[in-house]
This record gives C-alpha cells, sequence and structure tokens, in this order.
C-alpha cells in the first residue's frame, strides 16, 4: 500500500501544526486518502458499525455510570430509579441494553465475513488475532455489565460462570474466592465487576486502535481476496467508502431504533425484572443470546473441568486459525469446498446457540455433543485438509478487470 | 467425492438455520411458564400494543382502584411514587387528586429536631405505602408466601411463545408476554381436575407454573364499586388492573414509542439521502 503522505498542509497555522504534532496528517492519511480496494460490499461495512457501536456503549455507560450505585443493596432500585425518575434515562438505559446486543450480531457478521473471504490470511495474521482478543473483551465486558442490574439472571449468571473457575485443579477454590472477594456472589463481587465493567471497554478501545492500524498497514483484504496491484485496484477511503459505510450505519441504526423504542426487553430475559435473591435459583438460567453457543459447548461436555476446557478452547482455536488454513486462496469465492464448509459452520454455530437456550437433556444433549464435536473438527481437519485436496477456481487477474468484467456481465443481462 | 454435495441446497439450508437460530437465541424470554400442564396464555388487546401504543387513561384509573382496594392489601409496590399518578403518560390523575390520594397513607418520617420519628400524611414524593414492615411480617400473614412487589411485575413475568411465535415477535414487537400473563392468571382460578394433588393452603391456576399458587383468586365480581358505571366483572377488573401494572412497569412507554416513530422516520430519510449521495459519488468511477 502507499507509504508515502499525501497530506498537503492547506494553511500557516496546520503548517505550524505538522512540524510539531502531525495530527492532521495522521488523520488525512488514515482517514481521508487511505486507498481501499474499491470492490468491497456491505459485508464490509460493519467495521464501522462496530466502532459506532463501540462509542455509543461508552458514552451511554459513562451516562449510566453517574446514576447507578454498584451495591447490592441498592443496585436493582437504582436501575429503576434510571428508568423512572431520570431524564431520559430510560432512552440511556435501553440504548445500552439492547446495544449490547446489537454490538454483538455486528461482531458476529464482522467475524464471519473475516471467515468467508479468508480475512486472517497472511499477512493479515495479527489483524486478526487483535480481532480476537477484542472479541473476547468484549465477551468479558458484556457479561459483568449484565451482572449489574442485580436482577435473577445477573445474580445467578455470575454465579454459574464464577464457579466454573472452581474446576481448576488445586487452586480453582482460591481464585474462585477472589474473583468473588468473599465466599459467595455478594456486594464485593458485584463492586469489582462494575469497576471491571467500566474499565474493559477503554482496553477494547485500546485494542481497537491497534486493530486498525494494523489493517493501515496491510490494507483491507476484498471479496475476491487477492492483493490489491496498482493505484487502480483502490479508492481513497473518503468520499467513497466514508458514505458508503455511513448509508450502511443508518440502515442498522433502523433495526437498532425498532429494538429500543418497540422491543427493548425481547432481547434479555424477564427474569432480570425480579431483584437479585440468593435463595431462590430461577428455572432456567441462561446467559444472553449472543453467549448461547458456548453455553452448549460448556454443557455437552460431561465433566466440569472439561467443559471449562472446551468452552474456552472454542474462542482460543480462533487464535490459531491462520495457520490452520493450508490454503493459499483467500476468498471462499474461488474455495468451492470450502464455500460449502463456511456454509455448514455457520448453521452449527447457530444450531448450537439454540441448543445453548434449552436444557441439556436427551436429544437436546446429543446435539450439542455432535455440534460441539464437529465445532471443533471444522477447525482441527476440515481447515488443514480442504487446503490439500481442494483445486480452486481460476482467480481474476486484478481486482479492477473482475469489478470491468461485473460491470459488463450486468449491462449484456441489462440489454437482453 | 464432495462434488456431489448439492451445494445451493446447502447454502439454502444453512440461510434460513441461520436465520432461524438467530431470532431462536435471541428470544430467550420463555423461561417462566414451564411445566407441561400450564394452559397456553392468549394475547389480549391492549390499547398500549403496537407503534401507536398509548395507555388509556380511564383504564388506568380504575386498575389503580383495583391495585388500590385489592392487590395492595398484600402487595407493595415500591419503585413507584404517588407523583407518577399525575405525570404525562399515566393514568391523568391531577396533581391535586394525587395530593389527596396520597394523604390517605401515612409514613413514618424523621427524626424530628428531638431525635423522635414520627407519623405524617404521605406526600406526591412519596413512594407508595408498602402494606407490610418487612418481608418477614409479610410471609407471616401470608401463610409463608412473600407477595411480591407488583411495581414491574408486568416485565418480570413472561409467557412460552413456542415456535415460530418468538420470530414473529421480534419484528411485530410483541412485548405484552408479561401483562398477558398477569391477565391470564387473574382469569385462570378454575376447579382442579380431580386427580390433582393440592398442597394445603395453596389454590389451583391452570396458568401458573405448577399450577398450584398460594394467592386465592383476589378478584370477584362487584368486590369493587366503579365510579364510570363499567361493570366490575372480573374480567374487566383484572384488564384494567393489568393495563395499570403495565404503566408502573413501563411509566415512559408512551414517550418511548412515539420518539421511536420521529426516530425511525428520520433515519429512513436520512438512509434515502445517504443511497442517493452514495450511488452519485461512486458513479465518478470508470465503468
Amino acid at each position: 500500500m502507499s507509504k508515502l503522505s499525501t497530506y498537503q498542509p492547506k494553511s500557516s497555522l496546520s503548517r505550524w501544526f505538522d512540524e510539531r504534532l502531525p495530527l492532521p496528517r495522521l488523520m488525512h492519511d488514515s482517514v481521508n486518502a487511505f486507498p481501499t480496494p474499491r470492490n468491497l460490499n456491505y459485508w464490509y461495512t460493519f467495521g464501522g458499525v462496530l466502532t459506532f457501536c463501540l462509542i455509543t456503549q461508552i458514552i451511554t455507560g459513562i451516562v449510566l455510570a453517574m446514576h447507578y450505585t454498584p451495591n447490592a443493596e441498592l443496585a436493582f432500585g437504582s436501575v429503576e430509579h434510571i428508568m423512572r425518575n431520570v431524564n431520559y434515562g430510560w432512552l440511556i438505559r435501553y440504548v445500552h441494553a439492547v446495544g449490547a446486543s446489537m454490538f454483538f450480531l455486528a461482531v458476529y457478521v464482522h467475524i464471519f465475513r473475516g471467515l468467508y473471504y479468508g480475512s486472517y490470511k497472511a499477512p493479515r495474521e495479527l489483524l486478526w488475532i487483535l480481532g480476537v482478543v477484542i472479541y473476547l473483551l468484549m465477551t468479558a465486558t458484556a457479561f459483568m455489565g449484565y451482572v449489574l442490574p442485580w436482577g435473577q439472571m445477573s445474580f445467578w449468571g455470575a454465579t454459574v460462570i464464577t464457579n466454573l473457575f472452581s474446576a481448576i485443579p488445586i487452586v480453582g477454590g482460591t481464585v474462585t474466592e477472589w474473583l468473588w472477594g468473599g465466599f459467595a456472589v455478594d456486594n464485593s463481587t458485584l463492586n469489582r465487576f462494575f469497576s471491571l465493567h467500566y474499565l474493559l471497554p477503554f482496553m477494547i478501545f485500546g485494542v481497537v486502535i491497534l486493530h486498525i492500524w494494523s489493517l493501515h498497514v496491510t490494507g483491507n483484504n476484498n471479496p475476491i481476496g487477492i492483493s490489491v496491484k496498482d493505484e487502480h485496484d483502490t479508492v481513497p477511503f473518503s468520499p467513497y467508502y466514508t458514505v458508503k459505510d455511513g448509508f450502511a450505519l443508518v440502515c442498522f441504526l433502523i433495526l437498532f431504533a425498532w429494538f429500543i423504542f418497540y422491543n427493548p426487553n425481547i432481547l434479555g430475559h424477564s427474569d432480570n425484572y425480579i431483584e437479585a435473591n440468593p435463595l431462590s435459583t430461577p428455572a432456567h438460567i441462561v446467559p444472553e443470546w449472543y453467549l448461547l453457543p458456548f453455553y452448549a459447548i460448556l454443557r455437552a461436555i460431561p465433566s466440569k473441568i472439561g467443559g471449562v476446557l472446551f468452552m474456552f478452547a472454542a474462542i482460543g482455536i480462533l487464535f490459531l486459525l491462520p495457520w490452520l488454513d493450508t490454503s493459499k486462496i483467500r476468498s471462499a469465492t474461488f474455495r468451492p469446498l470450502y464455500k460449502q464448509f463456511f456454509w455448514i459452520f455457520l448453521a452449527n454455530c447457530l444450531v448450537l446457540g439454540y441448543l445453548g437456550s434449552q436444557n441439556p437433556e436427551g436429544g437436546y444433549l446429543i446435539a450439542s455433543r455432535i455440534c460441539t464435536a464437529y465445532y471443533f473438527i471444522h477447525f482441527l481437519v476440515v481447515f488443514p485438509l480442504l487446503g490439500i485436496i481442494e483445486t480452486p477456481k481460476p482467480l481474476p487477474e486484478s481486482i479492477t478487470k473482475s469489478v470491468l468484467e461485473k460491470i459488463k456481465t450486468k449491462k449484456i443481462d441489462e440489454k437482453k | 467425492m464432495c462434488k456431489s454435495i448439492n451445494f445451493s441446497k446447502i447454502r439454502q439450508l444453512s440461510l434460513s438455520l441461520l436465520g432461524v437460530c438467530i431470532l431462536i437465541a435471541s428470544s430467550s424470554n420463555f423461561s417462566f411458564a414451564s411445566g407441561e400442564d400450564v394452559s397456553k396464555v392468549k394475547e389480549q388487546d391492549w390499547t398500549f400494543s403496537g407503534v401507536f401504543g398509548y395507555y388509556d387513561r380511564a383504564e388506568l384509573q380504575r386498575g389503580f382502584q383495583v391495585y388500590k382496594e385489592v392487590c395492595s392489601s398484600c402487595h407493595s409496590m415500591k419503585y413507584v411514587y404517588y407523583r407518577n399518578l399525575s405525570e404525562p403518560g399515566g393514568p391523568g390523575f391531577s396533581t391535586d387528586e394525587a395530593k389527596a390520594i396520597a394523604a390517605e397513607f401515612s409514613v413514618t418520617d424523621g427524626p424530628d429536631s428531638n431525635g423522635d420519628m414520627f407519623e405524617r400524611n404521605a406526600l406526591p414524593s412519596d413512594k407508595f405505602v408498602s402494606p407490610f414492615e418487612n418481608n418477614v411480617i409479610a410471609r407471616m400473614s401470608n401463610g409463608g408466601a412473600l407477595p411480591p412487589d407488583l411495581s414491574l411485575i408486568a416485565k418480570a413475568r413472561s409467557t412460552e411463545r413456542g415456535f415460530p411465535m418468538w420470530i414473529v415477535d421480534l419484528f411485530t414487537g410483541y412485548q405484552e408476554q408479561g401483562v398477558d400473563y398477569v391477565y391470564a392468571l387473574l382469569n385462570g382460578y378454575e376447579d382442579m381436575p380431580s386427580d390433582f394433588n393440592l398442597q394445603d393452603g395453596m389454590n389451583y391456576n391452570k396458568y401458573y407454573p405448577g399450577n398450584q399458587i398460594a394467592m386465592y383468586s383476589p378478584l370477584s365480581a362487584d368486590i369493587v364499586e366503579y365510579a364510570d358505571g363499567t361493570e366490575a366483572t372480573v374480567e374487566n377488573m383484572s384488564k384494567d388492573v393489568s393495563a395499570f401494572l403495565m404503566w408502573t412497569a413501563e411509566p415512559k412507554l408512551e414517550a418511548r414509542k412515539k420518539m421511536g416513530f420521529k426516530v425511525i422516520i428520520f433515519l429512513f430519510i436520512l438512509a434515502g439521502l445517504l443511497y442517493l449521495s452514495k450511488k452519485k459519488i461512486w458513479a465518478r468511477l470508470d465503468h
């Protein structure tokens, strides 16, 4: 990609600034002029959507923290205080709660887009790994955020998840007590979760900067997966992709707004409007929808420590993906076999999500074991094997050629 | 060997699974009503459902009357203030009426300048006075069962919707699971089946999980006298009080739905403009 800066200071003030702290130059080169492949489709707009989601969560979260009280006696009431007495408190809280779901919806689209177009392959391995780190931090942040309203599902979700650490041999008990700050999930647990829930988003923000930095070194991958050859293959990020990402973001916001204003509670659990009660266990303890596939994996394994290991391995294995995939071809468009397995994998993850919401017994348990097995087989067998046995389709010569080709066939079709 | 797999079919299947599963997973709102013998809760017509939902003032006022005269003898409502009764988007009592309602109750305040606690009439700025001093007394007075606080009950309960309704619910904005359940429960007291094994002090209710509920049937015809002449049948009273409980659980519902309509219209217009701008800008590229 072009390493030479195209920034031209337009005034004496900006020249003065540029000689001392070239921040405008950095912004110009990485936002305005950044050369971006001209063939990115709408699946590539979710990076922008995710940045928006993160900033929205941080801003609404800061405002919520001004009114929220992290105390086991007062937390539930303080959330109701926000809903009832704080000006537009209901709006801020619903944006934050629905926003968490929307954030995960967008991140899943973003991850599966990366899987489909092979965005994790050389030279973008670190870009991918940073993405997995962000995702891990997101799950931790979301889990702790869900505990803060101190409803029944908050309390029992926290109890189930923190208890997992007691499965660690020898030190398990000590680690769990250390996490709780006591001998059960209680006020001190809530306090530290609040503190960490406030801290982690800023860590995510930091890793996002590294993620984008890395993206700007390697440049974007694209739907046909072949590297940019010359400047004809790219367009400046602004205005081409600012306007495209902007349009996609607003479409996403329509969905977002639908849930905020017309169905704000459907993505959560009704039990969380019951204040936490350590003496009464809910009939089913389920995590939020976005963690259900991992919950299914956890419960599919007949041993506690095994379940915990497999659950963490399910995310951990993503770190190894750049080296598990042996194919040199990036985009699934030119990989007839991989393309099929991609959809099978996606369906498998969704079925795991469904199974995570059901009781692990009978057919559901058998199904979650099969799906868990496939999840790991997909990474450990399918990815390495496909690169060896698959015959890829011929690749286009360049991005520009493939774009012009597409337009030509489209025009011929229109004439017909 | 793998080439024999029909690609388009797999893709079709996976795509439909995708839709189905995301939605299953996202509507995890189904845990409360479980158990095989629980009857299915029916959807009711509510003025506050849908995009243009609003509260019927008269209905909320009647519902408040039922709450005050019947429910509040056992159930607290600790997140609602008397002032809320006269706030916009609620039952629409005047400020004087809310003041008068508050004054019917007395609260302990203090300490005064001598360090003594004292009783005074409740003010609009006070929370609804609870029937029992604490949970222990509440349990003792109710055969060991704790009557739940009702402020949030219409959001803290749900109904099993089943396939495919949980998908439909996401896009119709159906969020009345809780209030439908409350209404059904109040109408769910029936003679139990002859083979049913009812525990001492429990009552049979066909909508309650497990069918055994500690609360006896609270409503009976003409237990309240409505000022506006509405007939005080069990159906009418339970409808009114359920609507009132929806308002106490979601007092900003009207403001929310009104704002949502404006926001979404604005977003559609903005999306249209951005789409046109995008087309125009991208037309600059050579074709």
